[in-house]
């Protein structure tokens, strides 16, 4: 996976200070067998405040359904842009989506939130399915998700 | 080019077009199934009520959505676990599963992506656009049959491949079209190649922060009825700084959860209405009757694409190939053929291989892709046209005379007109001169006057093109015996006399058919299928020219019968009237389409004089379905020549028949059948003004008559024979 550090800097507020403090890390999304077409996921940051802060990848490339993953779409007013040039495939259910980013050292422990959010086509939207805490300590710790998404990891 | 721009990319897309409708007509029942098992709310509901009902039944839910159906569907959590159900929006209770169907998941994937996804998107959206070319020149294909745009939903005649194909698609192609172009919409919004212009809110900056009121309460849900309502997603338990999300029929908004007033609103733009409405013609998502019409329209598509090919193989078939002909914007000579029968065909491609052999290059099509603008350096057009019937233009070369007086003429080849006809009918060439007419009339220069070929005769050919070749300066003496069919033999199983007191001896001849297996129907052996109307072409000894007799049955009857006069010296119905049963003839059958009944209700009107009543005689027996039927016929006396009397009485019976008017010209006041018209015009104005049809057969004076005396009568209603024959309402068989 390409270092994704610069498209999350160029959206948010994150920016050179830590740009030299940035380290890989692993992110893996695992499907449940929900029994239905190829999910929609995006994921994306928010701020101590809960203000959003930036995407790190959108699974699922027609524009058309961005609007079923709810909070995104809220936290974005839809905006594309966001997302251009991280974005792939929509996930099949069972399947897992593994991701390798640069992410800042400044992330983590400092009150930022990973989310993301589901969707799946003639099913529930699912906003929020994982929110996690980006801590040092929370890396390797599977996360339970609600409808789609069996487990979320971060690890570096 | 038009049947070109047809043919092709019919035959490629034809399995994707199989799969595609098939898959669409099954698809088109989902929309009348949901809607027939959903239970639709009281109008006056609104979305507060049913929303606090759905509260009452699943504390946890998430989000309420309405299907186009009228189906609630309510999302909750328990605990970790997801749950969702179809609910009654009287009660709020659960009302079945909210499961999506597998089947119709699955099949609305092969429908649009052939379970393949962005790859099978293209290629379907491939196969939307060739069906779009086809209808298109489908259309454009039937108006020029048809003579003009105009004549469109005139009655079609025709072989029964052509016309069942052309019938369908008329009926269809509107809304093929429509189907066509929504999913070329769909899949250009799927890919991002519309505008987007779907109402998004801004997030309203500030909310009262509240939480706990009862969606009951709420003014901004309480002012929407449920069946406006799309979706309403309930805010997060415990964040008061989130809202409750509600998008309607007109729009999307935010409503606070702690006062129940409306934060913000906005409607979508033009795009996505439009884009609402194309879904819907598509899908009949919302429209489950308009979704099932078309559907059952939608399966006319595999119907079209065998007979589209049937038609297809068969013109392939009937036009004999000429080996090394060239295109047509490279050939020096253009030879083009009106044929109905296929035996024009026979002569152009005799003469196409005399012009090759002398070193010229040959362009060889039907008259109907007459097109000289696309004729480069072309030296000389010239027509081979047969005349069909009264006079008429063969069904392949309908609208032609018209086509000809407006297109501006070559400008370096001149034109030369051959007709093709039968100088015992009184129309002898006449659509060969009317094109001669329309050519001059448009500026054509002529390299040869019209010319004349009677009853396809070999001598009169060859002199044709010898004058020909003295035109152009090769030398030509083209000799063509066009091969007859070689006919089968047929026994004669009765026959019933009558006439010879009134000195006209008439038999009605009835052959035995012989039952065709399949083998026999793939070598071509026995006789064709036919209808009462077709002729039966019988080959006399002592002669290669086949005479024709209207048959008065049709294959299904089971024989072939036809009546016969025996004429003063004449050789073929000398033979027949002396035939003894067991004794056979030979025989073949050709189509005549004009002169076979349409298949409406309408009240059919047969006017007929001596033999003529043979094939009106086959249509009342083939007549299963009793649809009123009136018949007028004149014979010499009724003790002598009333031909099929006992059978018309037994067809009366039967309901087949509904009235019979009779005049003989040797008894009692002494009429012709014009006269007993006369006599009915009353009855006969009010049946043409319900719609009836009339046909009309027997020797060529009494059609004459027949005409005047239906002119007459029909003036008062401002109809004439030539108006009604226009509509198709008219069909005469002279001789």
């Amino acid at each position: 996976m390409k270092p994704l550090f610069a498209a999350l800097a160029l959206t948010t507020a994150l920016i050179a200070p830590g740009l030299a403090l940035a380290r890989p890390v692993t992110l893996t999304t695992n499907l449940s067998d929900y029994g239905g077409r190829g999910a929609y996921l995006a994921i994306y940051v928010t701020d101590p405040s809960g203000a959003y802060a930036g995407s790190l990848w959108m699974a699922g490339g027609k524009s058309k359904y961005y609007k079923h993953l709810s909070d995104w779409a809220r936290f974005t007013a839809g905006d594309v842009a966001q997302v251009d040039g991280i974005t792939g495939a929509s996930v099949g259910a069972g399947q897992s989506l593994e991701l390798t980013m640069d992410l800042a050292d400044a992330l983590f422990d400092a009150g930022y939130t990973l989310h993301i959010d589901a969707a799946v086509e003639d099913m529930r939207d699912s906003p929020n399915e994982i929110a996690v805490p980006l801590t040092g300590n929370g890396a390797g710790q599977p996360v339970q998700g609600r409808r789609y998404i069996a487990d979320f990891t971060y690890a570096f | 080019m038009l049947r070109a721009l047809h043919r092709w990319p019919g035959l490629l897309a034809a399995v994707l077009l199989l799969a595609l409708s098939l898959s669409g007509a099954a698809l088109s029942v989902f929309p009348a199934v949901e809607r027939l098992g959903t239970i639709q709310p009281a109008p006056e509901q609104s979305v507060a009520d049913l929303a606090a009902r759905v509260t009452a039944t699943h504390p946890a839910v998430e989000q309420i959505r309405r299907a186009p159906s009228g189906r609630i569907t309510a999302y909750w959590f328990d605990g970790d676990s997801a749950g969702a159900a179809v609910i009654d929006p009287a009660t709020g209770q659960d009302a079945g599963s909210a499961d999506p169907s597998a089947l119709q998941a699955w099949l609305s994937d092969f429908h649009r992506a052939l379970l393949m996804e962005d790859a099978g998107r293209w290629t379907t959206a491939l196969g939307a656009l060739a069906m779009l070319v086809l209808a298109l020149s489908g259309a454009a294909l039937i108006a020029r049959r048809q003579g003009g745009w105009h004549r469109l939903l005139a009655p079609m005649r025709g072989p029964a491949a052509n016309r069942w194909h052309a019938e369908l698609a008329r009926a269809a192609v509107l809304t093929l079209t429509l189907s066509y172009l929504t999913a070329l919409w769909m899949t250009a919004s799927t890919f991002d190649l519309l505008p987007t212009d779907e109402a998004n809110p801004a997030f309203p900056a500030e909310v009262s922060g509240l939480t706990g009121l009862s969606p009951a309460d709420m003014p901004a849900l309480a002012a929407v009825p449920v069946t406006d309502l799309r979706d309403l997603t309930f805010p997060y338990p415990g964040d008061a700084t989130d809202v409750f999300t509600l998008t309607t029929a007109s729009g999307t908004g935010y409503v606070d959860q702690g006062t129940g007033a409306l934060l913000a609103w906005e409607t979508p733009g033009p795009w996505t209405r439009v884009g609402e409405w194309i879904y819907l013609l598509h899908t009949g998502e919302g429209a489950a009757l308009w979704g099932l019409l078309l559907g059952l329209l939608t399966l006319s598509v595999p119907v079209l694409s065998v007979t589209g090919t049937l038609i297809w193989l068969r013109a392939r078939k009937a036009r004999p190939a000429l080996p090394g002909i060239v295109r047509a914007d490279r050939a020096e000579t253009i030879l083009l053929v009106a044929s109905e029968g296929g035996t024009t065909w026979g002569f152009a491609r005799a003469l196409g291989q005399a012009l090759q052999q002398a070193g010229g290059s040959v362009h060889l099509a039907p008259l109907s892709d007459f097109a000289p603008a696309g004729y480069g350096p072309a030296k000389r057009i010239l027509i081979l046209a047969a005349t069909w019937g009264d006079g008429d233009a063969p069904a392949s070369a309908k609208g032609m005379v018209e086509r000809i007086a407006a297109t501006r003429p070559h400008p370096t080849a001149p034109l030369a007109i051959l007709g093709f006809g039968d100088r015992s009918f009184p129309a002898y060439c006449a659509f060969a001169e009317r094109l001669e007419i329309a050519a001059q009339q448009a500026g054509w220069s002529m390299l040869l006057p019209l010319d004349r070929i009677d009853r396809q005769s070999p001598q009169a050919f060859a002199r044709w093109t010898r004058a020909l070749g003295d035109a152009i300066g090769t030398p030509l003496d083209v000799t063509h015996q066009p091969a007859l069919p070689l006919g089968t033999v047929l026994t004669l199983a009765s026959r019933r006399d009558h006439g010879e007191a009134v000195q006209a001896p008439t038999a009605i001849l009835r052959f035995a058919l012989q039952r065709r297996g399949l083998l026999d129907r793939l070598a071509g052996r026995g006789l064709p299928r036919f209808q009462p109307g077709d002729l039966l072409g019988i080959l006399p000894e002592g002669s290669t020219v086949p005479r024709y007799y209207s048959l008065a049955s049709g294959s299904a009857d089971g024989f072939a019968e036809i009546v016969v006069r025996k004429h003063p010296g004449g050789l073929c119905s000398g033979q027949l009237v002396n035939l003894a049963p067991g004794q056979t003839i030979r025989a073949f059958v050709r189509p005549n389409p004009a002169f076979h009944p349409d298949r409406s209700n309408a009240p059919l009107l047969l006017i007929g004089a001596g033999t003529g009543i043979g094939p009106l005689a086959g249509f009342i027996r083939a007549n299963r379905i009793k649809r009123p039927v009136h018949l007028w016929f004149g014979a010499r006396h009724r003790f002598a020549d009333f031909l099929y009397e006992t059978d018309l009485a037994d067809w009366t019976a039967e309901g087949r028949l509904t009235t019979t008017t009779t005049a003989f010209s040797r008894t009692g006041n002494r009429q012709h059948v014009q006269d007993c018209l006369r006599a009915d015009a009353d009855r006969i104005r009010a049946l043409v003004a319900q719609g009836a049809r009339i046909m009309v057969c027997g020797g060529r004076d009494m059609a004459r008559g027949v005409h005047e005396a239906l002119a007459d009568i029909l003036a008062p209603l401002h109809l004439s024979p030539e108006g009604l024959k226009r509509e198709g309402r008219y069909a005469e068989d002279s001789y």
